[in-house]
């Protein structure tokens, strides 16, 4: 297996105090309206596709409810998480970790391809013929890196009304301010299954290498 | 068990953490700042003149809510109501060569500004509306400005827990052309839950900075002094001046 590149394991470490801060104080914002429409506008619960439950208070940054504080921590986090979010895309491209490790092949997308990792996964069997990472692996990481976290900026953007001037064809793509605050709220439970699962295969493949590996590196590079 | 109340433990102390540094000066300086950079970055991407999205009487919302104050019961405000606001008056003034005092009438009679613009509260929810007033910038220019002016208040009749409403904001969203005195919403006299008779509009920031009620416009060189000191009554509660995040 091939180390875990600097840029790699800084941005990891460096987004995950980020990602938190921006969960729990999201959680805050949602309490102050938690309703979520769709379209341009919305404001009336009974037009409200979903009724979001409040979140108590040990769930939320900060630890009571608070808006105007959680909205400060809000933005301040957002701040660095789009920074770092561009900068490992650059240093993935640059290192080709991106092409090298994450990229699909087409062979993978076989459908015999993809039941075999699959059963494999089923069976707790989670072993890299070769690569960095097996299909499952790769997938979800593309699509987190690829979709999730670049949503959750889009989406973020669209609901400033500072940038609707320059970025309203952004709030038009996404259907709507409101739509655009919905698809903000899914994107980021999207992100929390992801966490969740995430933290549970590390826990089942060896939590002490897989976390020393990412801080690390990992063993030193052989010729892969 | 010892794995989940290590996990119990961590988050307690990021919450406990974060609390400390949001209560510490450096903290709130620091988080503060973040707004800052918004302002800037915003501000980079969309140029000064640069107008807010303008719908179709299509989009407009059958509802337009009313929040914060809907009725304010403090003052004369509700005499002004039984008088449908006939002795009204804007004052313009602070740092201004002419201090200039307007009735509804004569607001009504300059060169009118109308546009259908989505209203985005603090709290997430969006409502669309047609606002029709005349641009600031033509009060402005008629008071004329004094160079040491560079934030616009917004005085305001309505008390919210005991003090009076007002926002500020600074010379370039005051010059914007979308930003309006606005006297009537989709066609007709604004109502009271809206801010009547006059309200203002900020179109690239939150619903906080559009003061309702609007008796006094104000030019001042610094927000110091004014109010809690940090430019509004949402902003002394600890929320961001400028709003357009």
């Amino acid at each position: 297996m091939n180390r875990h590149a600097f840029s790699t394991r800084l941005w990891h470490w460096l987004s995950l105090p980020c990602v938190v801060v921006l969960f729990m104080s999201g959680l805050t914002i949602s309490n102050a309206h938690p309703w979520l429409y769709w379209g341009e506008w919305g404001f009336a619960p009974e037009t409200a596709w979903l009724a979001v439950p409040g979140f108590p208070d040990w769930m939320t940054i900060p630890g009571y409810y608070s808006l105007a504080a959680a909205r400060a921590w809000h933005i301040f986090a957002a701040w660095l998480f789009a920074l770092l979010l561009l900068f490992v895309w650059i240093a993935m491209l640059a290192n080709r970790h991106f092409a090298r490790d994450i990229a699909t092949t087409r062979r993978e997308w076989a459908p015999r391809a993809i039941a075999a990792d699959l059963r494999a996964h089923a069976g707790f069997d989670f072993a890299h013929a070769g690569g960095k990472y097996n299909f499952l692996q790769k997938l979800s990481y593309g699509l987190v890196l690829g979709v999730l976290l670049p949503g959750m900026v889009a989406t973020g953007i669209a609901l400033g009304p500072g940038m609707a001037p320059s970025f309203g064809w952004l709030v038009e793509l996404l259907g709507g301010r409101q739509s655009a605050r919905s698809l903000h709220f899914i994107l980021a439970w999207a992100l929390f299954a992801f966490f969740v699962v995430h933290v549970a295969m590390v826990m089942l493949t060896g939590p002490w290498r897989q976390m020393r590996d990412m801080i690390t590196g990992g063993e030193p590079r052989d010729a892969a | 068990m010892r794995r989940r109340s290590f996990l119990a433990a961590a988050g307690a102390s990021l919450l406990a953490g974060c609390n400390r540094v949001a209560e510490s000066a450096r903290g709130q300086r620091l988080l503060r700042g973040a707004e800052d950079w918004h302002r800037t970055a915003q501000r980079f991407l969309n140029p000064p003149r640069a107008l807010a999205p303008e719908f179709t009487r299509a989009d407009i919302s059958p509802v337009f809510r009313g929040n914060g104050s809907i009725n304010p019961a403090n003052g004369d405000y509700q005499a002004h109501v039984g008088e449908n606001f006939a002795r009204w008056r804007l004052t313009v003034g602070g740092l201004v060569q002419h201090p200039l005092t307007f009735t509804l009438a004569e607001l009504r009679a300059l060169p009118q500004r109308t546009q259908i613009t989505r209203h985005d509260c603090v709290e997430g929810w969006s409502a669309i509306g047609e606002w029709t007033g005349p641009q600031l910038s033509l009060l402005l220019d008629a008071a004329w400005l004094l160079p040491a002016a560079r934030y616009i208040v917004f005085r305001c009749a309505d008390e919210l827990n005991g003090a009076l409403y007002y926002e500020s904001i600074d010379l370039l969203d005051a010059r914007h052309p979308q930003t309006i005195v606005a006297h009537a919403l989709n066609g007709r006299p604004l109502p009271v839950k809206n801010g009547a008779p006059l309200r203002m509009r900020i179109e690239r920031q939150l619903g906080y900075k559009h003061a309702k009620y609007l008796t006094g416009i104000e030019a001042v060189a610094s927000l110091d002094g004014i109010g809690g000191g940090q430019g509004g009554y949402w902003e002394d509660r600890g929320y961001q001046w400028y709003a357009g995040i």
